[in-house]
This record gives C-alpha cells, sequence and structure tokens, in this order.
C-alpha cells in the first residue's frame, strides 16, 4: 500500500509545489452544499458540465442521497467568447423543466478565469414571478472547498436577507458551518432546548438525511425556507459556527442588517459546546435546561470512566478547519495528544490557533500544516508514528500502510454508510466521538493481544 | 402501456419548444418493420440547465484512459478539484507484476499542481516544470503525464513546451494532454485526445521481445472491479498470450510494445476505437469486437477469436474452456434466473455498457425497455456504416485527428499478424467479423428506446410510463431512483462488486441484481399505520 512513496524522510526543501493526495477540494463542491440547504433550490454550476457531475458525485457518495444540480454546459465556444447566453439558456430551462423556488449559482476556474458578470447575466434572465436567482463567485485556485461554501453562505445573505426595521428580540440566526446534516439537527436541537426560537442556514436536514418513502420529491421537504432566510435579517443574533465557514457571512449580515454575529467554533467537545450555550444563555438571557446538564454530565462521567483507555495516545487528525481546531481541542481535553494537525485549506491562523492549544495545554513536538497533503502526513508518520488517524476516507491508504487505526470523521467519508445522519457536535457528539475513537483502540487491543492476554472485560 | 404505444412528443411535453426540438432527434424507437435503424442524433451539445449525467473531456482523458495506466504518474495541471475527484473514484483496478514493482505504481495517488490566482494570472508553466522536478527526485517513475484543465487553455500554459524540456532534463518521456474540460462536448473527446497521444509517444516505441503463438491486446478495457483480469485468465487457459490491456492493469513498459500483438480485441468500441483504426493502418494489426459481458456473448467472442486464427488446437481448447466454465456456473445461474426472469430494466450508461449489458441481462430472462449512452457517437448506436455520413459540428472539429501512414519498418499485412491466406482473411472481413462494430440498434427489444444523453426530467417520465422493475445507472442517479422506489444497481463501479466479466462474472452480476430486488426493506416503505388507514377506507 502505497510503496512508492519514499521510506527515508525527505530533505527540508524537496517538495515546495503542488500537492500530493490532498486534503482540500475545489471551491464550487461547498457552495453547492450550502445550496441544497435551502429548500426548494436548484443549485447551477457555472462552467463546464464536468465540474457538476464532479460535486453531484462527490456528494451523492458521501451522503448516499441524490445531490441535485444543473450547469451552463460550457463548450469551447462558450469559453472564449463568454457563458452568458448559456446561463441565461439554463435558467429558462431549468424553470420551465425543473421549476425551483430558487437558482443559486456559483463559478468555477473557467468561468471565473474568462470573467463572466454573473449578477448582469442573471439581471439579464428570464425570472419568472416570486421565483430568485442568486450567486456566489467560487473561483477554484483560492482557497478551498470550504472557501466555496463560505461564499454561498455569504450570497446567501446579500441576495435574500432584510431588515424590517422591528428586531424579534428571541429570535437566533445559526450559520452552522459545513457540517453534516445529523449535526445541524443536534445543533439546532441544543438552541431550541434552551428556548430559542432559531433560523439556521444553510439547512441540509431532511434535504441530503431525507427519508425513502412512497414519492419522489425532487425538492425534499427540508432546507432551510426563503421566507426564514428573509426574516434572519430581523433576528437578534447570529451564532456564527466555524470561522472559515460562516464568519464571513455573518459579518455580511451584520453590515447589511445590522444582526450582530458572534464568532464560535463548530461545537465539537466540551469546550466548544459549552461556548455555544453560554452565548445562547447571555445573548438571551434564557437558563440552560436541566435536560443539557445532564447530558454534560454524562459526557464527563463517560470521559472519567474510559480516559485509560485512550489517555496518552497520540493522534493524527487531518481535515477542514473548522472542525479540526475544536476536534483537537476536545483530543486533549480527553488527554490525547494531537501529534499532527494538517488541513490542506489555506489561512495561517490555523496554525496559529492550533500551536496556542498545544501550548495552553504544554504539548510539546506536536506539528500543524496548514495547506498540507496526505503525502506530508505519511511522511511525518513515517518519521514518528501515531496510535490513531482520525480525518476523512482518504486516511484508509496511511492507515493500511502504517497499520493505524481509523476514526473517520468530517468530509468526505465514501466508505461508510450512516455517518452523516449522527452527530458529532454537542455534548451527544462528544458522546459518539469517544466510543469510536476508544472502541477503535480496543478493537486494535483485541486484534493484536495474545491469547492469555485477551480480556473478556475491557 | 405497451413499449410501443409510446409518444415522444407527449414525453418532452412540458419543455420549452427549442429544447423539445433539440431532444427529439436523440430519442429513437426500435421498430423491427422498419427495418434498420433511424438516424439518431447523439455527440452533440448538451443543453445547459437539463440536467445531464455527463462530464467532461478531462474525466475521458485522465479520469478513463490514462489514469489507469499504473507505472506512469499523472500530474493534472490545473486547481485541485479536476484531479481531487478523480483520484481512486474509477475502481480501475492494478497491482504488481513481474514488471512492474510496487513501489513503480502511482495510480492510486492523486498529484496536481493545485493552481492558486497567481498562476491564473502570471501563468503556471513554471510550476508545473518545478513539479515535475520534484516528482522526478521522489518517486523516479519511468514515464510521466500530464494532463491540462479548464483554465489552461485560457491562460495559455504551453503544456508541449513544457513536457519537451522536463523530457530533455529528466530522460523520461513526458507525455501531455491537452484535454480541457470545454472540450468537446462530453468525456468522449477526452478519449480521443488520449488516444492521439498513446499511439503517437507510446505505442511502438518498445523493442522488447513479446513471446507467444497467439498475442492478443485488449482494447477499451478498463479493469473495473477487476474484470480484465477474469478475461485475462479465461484467454490464458485457452492459450493465448496477452500483451497490454487499454488501459486496465497496464504499464507502460507493456503498452510501448502493443504493436507486437496479432490481434487487437476492443471491447469498449467508443473511447478506444481510434486506436484500434490507428494500429490497423500504421501496423497492420486487424481488430475484433468482443463482448465479455454475458454467457452467450462471451462464447461467442471466445469462438470469434479462435476464428480469427483458424487453429484447430485452439478451437478445440476453446470449446473445452467454454464447456467447463459453463458447466461450473449453469446451476447458479439458474438459481438466480428463476428470481429474475421477467423482470424489465433501463440502462444509462457512459458510451458502451448499454449496450454489452443487455446481453446479460437477457441470459437471466431480463429485458431491457430503455437504454442510452451519455456520450457515445451515432457508430455506437447505428453501426460503424454510418460514420462516413457523420458530419462534425463546431464542437467538435477542434479535436485533432492523427493521419497515419503505415508503418515502413513495422507494418504487416493483417493476414500475416492472423497467420493465414490473404483470401481467408478477405472472407473473414466479408462476413462482418473483423474491424466492425454493428451498434447497439440490433440488440434492441422491439418497441424500446434509445435515448441519446438522457437527463433526469426524461428519466423521469419513461420511468412513469414503463415502471421498469430496475435501473441501471450511475452514482448521480443512484439514490434517485431508490426514492422513486425501484432499485437501482451502478453500472459504472458496480456499486463496489465485480468483476462481471465473462461466466464467474456473470453469476456475480446475477447475485448482486437478485439481491438489489429482493432486499426485504423494498416491502416496508409503507408504515404500518398508513396501511391500517388504507384498509379502513
Amino acid at each position: 500500500m502505497l510503496d512508492c512513496t519514499p521510506k527515508e524522510p525527505l530533505p527540508q526543501d524537496a517538495r515546495t509545489t503542488g500537492k500530493i493526495n490532498p486534503i482540500k477540494t475545489c471551491q464550487p463542491v461547498g457552495a453547492m452544499y450550502a445550496a441544497l440547504g435551502i429548500h426548494g433550490c436548484l443549485p447551477h454550476s457555472h462552467g463546464s458540465q464536468g465540474c457538476c457531475s464532479y460535486h453531484r458525485m462527490a456528494l451523492s457518495r458521501h451522503f448516499h442521497e441524490p445531490a441535485m444540480a444543473s450547469t451552463s454546459s460550457f463548450t469551447e465556444g462558450a469559453s472564449v467568447f463568454g457563458g452568458a447566453a448559456n446561463l441565461k439558456t439554463a435558467i429558462k430551462n431549468v424553470f420551465a423543466i425543473y421549476n425551483p423556488e430558487i437558482i443559486a449559482v456559483h463559478t468555477t476556474c473557467l468561468s471565473e478565469t474568462i470573467g463572466d458578470d454573473i449578477p448582469t447575466i442573471i439581471k439579464q434572465s428570464e425570472i419568472p414571478e416570486g421565483r430568485y436567482v442568486i450567486h456566489a463567485n467560487t473561483p477554484s485556485y483560492h482557497g478551498s472547498h470550504i472557501t466555496g461554501f463560505s461564499n454561498m453562505c455569504k450570497g446567501i445573505v446579500s441576495y435574500l436577507a432584510e431588515s424590517n426595521g422591528s428586531p424579534k428580540k428571541e429570535q437566533a440566526n445559526i450559520l452552522p458551518g459545513f457540517v453534516n446534516p445529523g449535526d445541524m439537527r443536534e445543533i439546532k436541537r441544543i438552541v431550541t432546548e434552551m428556548g430559542v426560537p432559531s433560523i439556521m442556514y444553510p439547512d441540509t436536514t431532511g434535504v441530503m438525511d431525507s427519508p425513502l418513502r412512497d414519492t419522489y420529491e425532487m425538492y425534499p421537504l427540508g432546507g432551510a425556507a426563503i421566507e426564514d432566510i428573509k426574516d434572519s435579517g430581523n433576528s437578534k443574533m447570529t451564532l456564527s459556527l466555524g470561522a472559515w465557514s460562516s464568519d464571513e457571512a455573518a459579518a455580511t449580515l451584520q453590515a447589511k442588517c445590522g444582526v450582530p454575529g458572534v464568532p464560535l467554533r463548530i461545537p465539537i467537545g466540551v469546550k466548544a459546546t459549552d461556548d455555544l450555550i453560554m452565548a445562547v444563555k447571555e445573548g438571551f438571557g434564557v437558563d440552560v435546561p436541566e435536560s443539557l446538564e445532564v447530558e454534560r454530565g454524562q459526557v464527563i462521567d463517560t470521559l472519567i470512566d474510559t480516559h485509560f483507555q485512550y489517555e496518552g495516545k497520540k493522534v493524527a487528525v487531518f481535515g477542514d478547519p473548522d472542525i479540526m481546531v475544536p476536534l483537537a481541542e476536545f483530543l486533549i481535553t480527553m488527554g490525547m495528544i494531537p501529534k499532527y494537525v494538517v488541513t490542506g485549506t489555506p489561512g495561517k491562523k490555523f496554525e496559529k490557533t492550533v500551536n496556542g492549544m498545544f501550548e495552553d495545554a504544554g504539548i510539546e513536538g506536536s506539528r500543524v500544516r496548514a495547506e498540507g497533503d496526505l503525502f506530508d502526513l505519511h511522511q511525518w508518520i513515517k518519521e514518528e508514528s501515531v496510535d490513531l488517524l482520525i480525518g476523512n476516507t482518504h486516511g484508509k491508504y496511511i492507515a493500511r500502510a502504517e497499520d493505524i487505526p481509523l476514526v473517520r470523521v468530517g468530509f468526505p467519508v465514501f466508505d461508510r454508510a450512516v455517518h452523516p445522519l449522527m452527530p458529532i457536535v454537542g455534548y451527544r457528539g462528544c458522546l459518539r466521538l469517544i466510543e469510536m475513537i476508544s472502541n477503535a483502540l480496543l478493537e486494535r487491543r483485541d486484534r493484536d493481544s495474545l491469547d492469555e492476554d485477551y480480556e473478556l472485560i475491557l | 402501456m405497451t413499449m410501443t404505444d409510446v409518444n415522444v412528443d407527449e414525453l418532452l411535453a412540458p419543455m420549452p419548444d427549442k429544447v423539445k426540438k433539440n431532444r427529439r432527434k436523440h430519442i429513437v424507437k426500435k421498430d423491427v418493420s422498419a427495418g434498420s435503424c433511424p438516424q439518431i442524433e447523439a455527440n452533440t451539445r448538451t443543453v445547459p440547465g437539463i440536467i445531464t449525467q455527463r462530464g467532461c473531456c478531462y474525466a475521458g482523458c485522465k479520469g478513463v484512459v490514462v489514469g489507469p495506466i499504473k507505472d506512469m504518474l499523472t500530474i493534472t495541471h490545473g486547481p485541485i478539484g479536476c484531479a481531487y475527484y478523480s483520484w481512486g473514484t474509477r475502481r480501475n483496478k492494478a497491482r504488481v507484476d513481474d514488471r512492474t514493482p510496487p513501489e513503480q505504481i502511482y495510480s492510486a495517488m492523486c498529484f496536481s499542481t493545485d493552481m492558486q490566482e497567481s498562476d491564473i494570472v502570471f501563468g503556471g508553466e513554471k510550476k508545473l516544470a518545478k513539479m515535475i522536478d520534484e516528482v522526478v527526485a521522489i518517486f523516479h517513475p519511468r514515464a510521466i503525464n500530464l494532463c491540462a484543465t479548464c483554465p489552461i487553455g485560457l491562460i495559455g500554459d504551453d503544456l508541449s513546451a513544457v513536457a519537451k524540456e522536463a523530457e530533455e532534463r529528466h530522460g523520461i518521456p513526458v507525455i501531455h494532454y491537452n484535454c480541457e474540460g470545454y472540450k468537446g462536448v462530453s468525456q468522449s473527446a477526452g478519449h480521443h485526445i488520449a488516444n492521439n497521444q498513446i499511439m503517437e509517444r507510446i505505442i511502438g516505441t518498445g523493442t522488447e521481445k513479446v513471446d507467444g503463438k497467439y498475442v492478443l491486446n485488449i482494447l477499451g478495457e478498463y479493469n473495473i472491479g477487476g474484470d480484465a483480469w477474469e478475461n485475462e485468465r479465461l484467454l490464458e487457459e485457452i492459450g493465448y498470450t496477452i500483451g497490454s490491456t487499454l488501459t486496465g492493469d497496464s504499464a507502460y513498459v507493456n503498452i510501448r510494445n502493443m504493436h507486437k500483438a496479432h490481434l487487437n480485441l476492443v471491447q469498449c468500441h467508443r473511447s478506444i476505437n481510434y486506436i484500434a483504426e490507428m494500429m490497423e493502418t500504421k501496423y497492420g494489426t486487424p481488430w475484433l469486437k468482443v463482448n465479455f459481458i454475458g454467457i452467450d456473448a462471451t462464447i461467442d467472442t471466445l469462438r470469434e477469436i479462435a476464428r480469427c486464427f483458424g487453429d484447430e488446437e485452439l478451437i478445440a481448447r476453446t470449446e473445452l474452456v467454454i464447456e467447463r466454465e459453463l458447466a461450473a456456473v449453469t446451476p447458479e445461474i439458474e438459481r438466480y434466473r428463476k428470481i429474475l426472469k421477467g423482470k424489465t430494466a433501463f440502462v444509462f450508461v457512459g458510451g458502451s455498457r448499454s449496450h454489452h449489458y443487455q446481453f446479460l441481462l437477457r441470459n437471466l430472462g431480463m429485458e431491457v425497455m430503455v437504454a442510452g449512452y451519455e456520450f457515445a457517437h451515432r457508430d455506437d448506436y447505428e453501426g460503424r456504416e454510418v460514420i462516413p455520413t457523420i458530419k462534425s459540428d463546431a464542437d467538435s472539429k477542434n479535436i485533432p485527428e492523427l493521419h497515419l501512414e503505415p508503418d515502413p519498418g513495422m507494418y504487416r499485412p493483417p493476414h500475416l499478424h492472423l497467420k493465414m491466406s490473404k483470401e481467408k482473411y478477405d472472407e473473414l472481413v466479408a462476413s462482418g467479423v473483423l474491424n466492425d462494430y454493428k451498434g447497439m440498434y440490433p440488440d434492441m427489444v422491439n418497441g424500446g428506446i434509445m435515448i441519446d444523453d438522457a437527463n433526469h426530467f426524461e428519466t423521469e417520465e419513461l420511468v412513469e410510463i414503463f415502471k421498469p422493475d430496475l435501473i441501471f445507472t450511475g452514482i448521480k442517479d443512484k439514490y434517485v431512483t431508490h426514492k422513486m422506489g425501484l432499485p437501482s444497481k451502478q453500472m459504472h463501479s458496480y456499486d463496489y462488486s465485480g468483476p462481471y466479466t465473462c461466466f464467474r462474472g456473470a453469476v456475480t452480476f446475477a447475485k448482486d441484481v437478485a439481491h438489489s430486488l429482493s432486499t426485504p426493506a423494498w416491502k416496508m416503505i409503507t408504515p404500518p399505520w398508513e396501511q391500517s388507514k388504507t384498509e379502513q377506507r
């Protein structure tokens, strides 16, 4: 497995350019996912059709769900002379044939390189009464899929959110960040449990985890309603979860409608969940209900009960920055050592944040990298191995090559089902993470132990 | 509704007039009484906004043809996405063999120049050259592929110059493919571009001896789920030597010697017929359209290959192997046939399987009512005889055509490749066995529909009309189909199963299809409280 990867560590300057086995993909898939979190929306990819097929494919493989989207299907002619005609034709055809409430257009490296002016093209398009076309620029040569998600969130705010001058003091907005529908449900449940009505978008619950019933719905029941998104301009505050995914949209909403944004981490782990709950408590003057206190206490109970199964173990974690930061923090809470923390998404603040966490915890010798790739990570592991890998499906090759257990977290997970329905956020998510991590290590202990050391009770 | 009653115009009714007019030409109904195949429009541009299943030229070149070559290090020059999505997502398996050790297999890795804004503004040639230098120093590959993506052509990066200079620096072949995603109208353009470069730069450059009395290449076989290995097992047992497969589990070092084979077998006509034709012109190598999907189809194929060489011993050995394989699988096939008999299906696949699998489904007692290709050309639907009448349009004109001459040193007349007399060879050609493909139409059921570049709307409508028992399609449609209450099997990735070829593959396929129909959950869609309501009413 991965035998062409050199066994010896490479000299420092051996790699200065390009990516080998990346830990990121390009912007539009994030924008497509965000757009699927609007009810009645058809995402539209303004580029050549290969992008759209690839992005739909990636989403379907991760969620085991349909991921509908249309494309401008550029040809060589359009690539030279501009894609305006393609987009106008597409908008006309989509409304006539597929009848969405809204089309959310994103771009690709093709339409960005030729410089198509999307707002102007939209203005010149035939849009039926009461329907919407919104857009976000998502150049693939900048940032990552997380940037694309963020850009579409910002686009949703820019086009739809409105302030009517009478703010609703009890209402919160939630920007959940690039997480699974299972996480979105859990975040919403926590806020609801605290008695605060909320508007969440993007909201892929009911869309990317939809039930199989007796009829096929091209636009499933889930997703944030356009009316609610509009109304988010009247909320008291925006809980902005994940700096990379959500902060730009929150800032835009603040500038446009005066709704203050509260920057938070995606609530993975005890501390990040505590922070979300405290923000809601303080922001709305509500009490934390007994039910959440019980949930929290169960997590602490479990951490105490099981700590010896994972304490002191070294972990390599890789994935998207908004998930990696609180996850690494939770691993530290568990007494584990995040030995390597890598994201493919650019941004030096990632390294700064994680290094700060290492410092606070007194962890030495751990490494963090933004804009890294799995080839880097594999080389580091060859230098000094770890006990556990946590990351997406692409990590399975390193896991096999180096015989390290892998816990699947993040995007994409192509080789296991059910995970998008199950939260890793909130206190419930803590329990699930503890279970997955602990079980992975125990399975490995069972596999490796001699007959005489094989234990009934662990 | 019976199949012959389907009114295609009604099917398309809600579409805008312009779209309706366009799409009407892409749908053909099989009518035995009309004789030959009506003309179908294919390989034309996709209607914007229609929700097509198609991909791009890069996918056809890198993803399909070039990517599987295991000992070539393939760099995608572009932003990260293209390389990322074509990384490990097609199941073209590769393994170590006596010519390719494990440390020289790169096909499971993803290499991208990861272009940034500054590369778009100032050009990416230097970055690409630097990356080549670095991967050569780290991996020492035998040869390198460079694949272009959308922005490359627009910003004017000269891949050919970068490749040439890198070749001089490193002394290994560096082969470039101008397979920008916007070229052509589908994956198909990418096949053609890949074929051209493989033909010009790799095939014929090998000087190693290829042993074997009857040496075959298998063209257009990508070893999805191990298909190629099953074909090879069978052929080797009969007594053939496999020179190289294009490109499933193939190695650069083997492809170089492909001109030494005696016969080219063509499995996927769409993606590789260019090389088949060009090798016929340049080296005189004859080609035979084969099909290893389906038991009867495999038997016919094995017999035809033997007939091409006309060796009695080979023919006898062929019959022996057929008899043995058939005996081994027949009881199991019969068991599944009982479950599958009378079931109907739709098949929507890329450019060849929609035809091939009809043979296997028929063996299992199933019938295909609607069959569609994403990106096939008219010859794949109607047969190669229509090729002279195909007009290339503005979207395909820019795909280069190579015009080759017989190689002065290496050309041998085709009958010598097959070790037979010219008369006997001419007879074989005249009987339509060699160098021909009759297309999908002759094998469609009467009243069945052939549909080109089927979109989401049409698929939904056709399901409503025909109510098939099962749909064979790809990942984008799979879960849509499930929500419609229909079982679906992925016909590109085989739902991570396989191989599906030859005799044993047929059993695996039959089992997988039977399971997808018989899963108990299909009967549990309506909750019990809804059932009691219905009963009360």
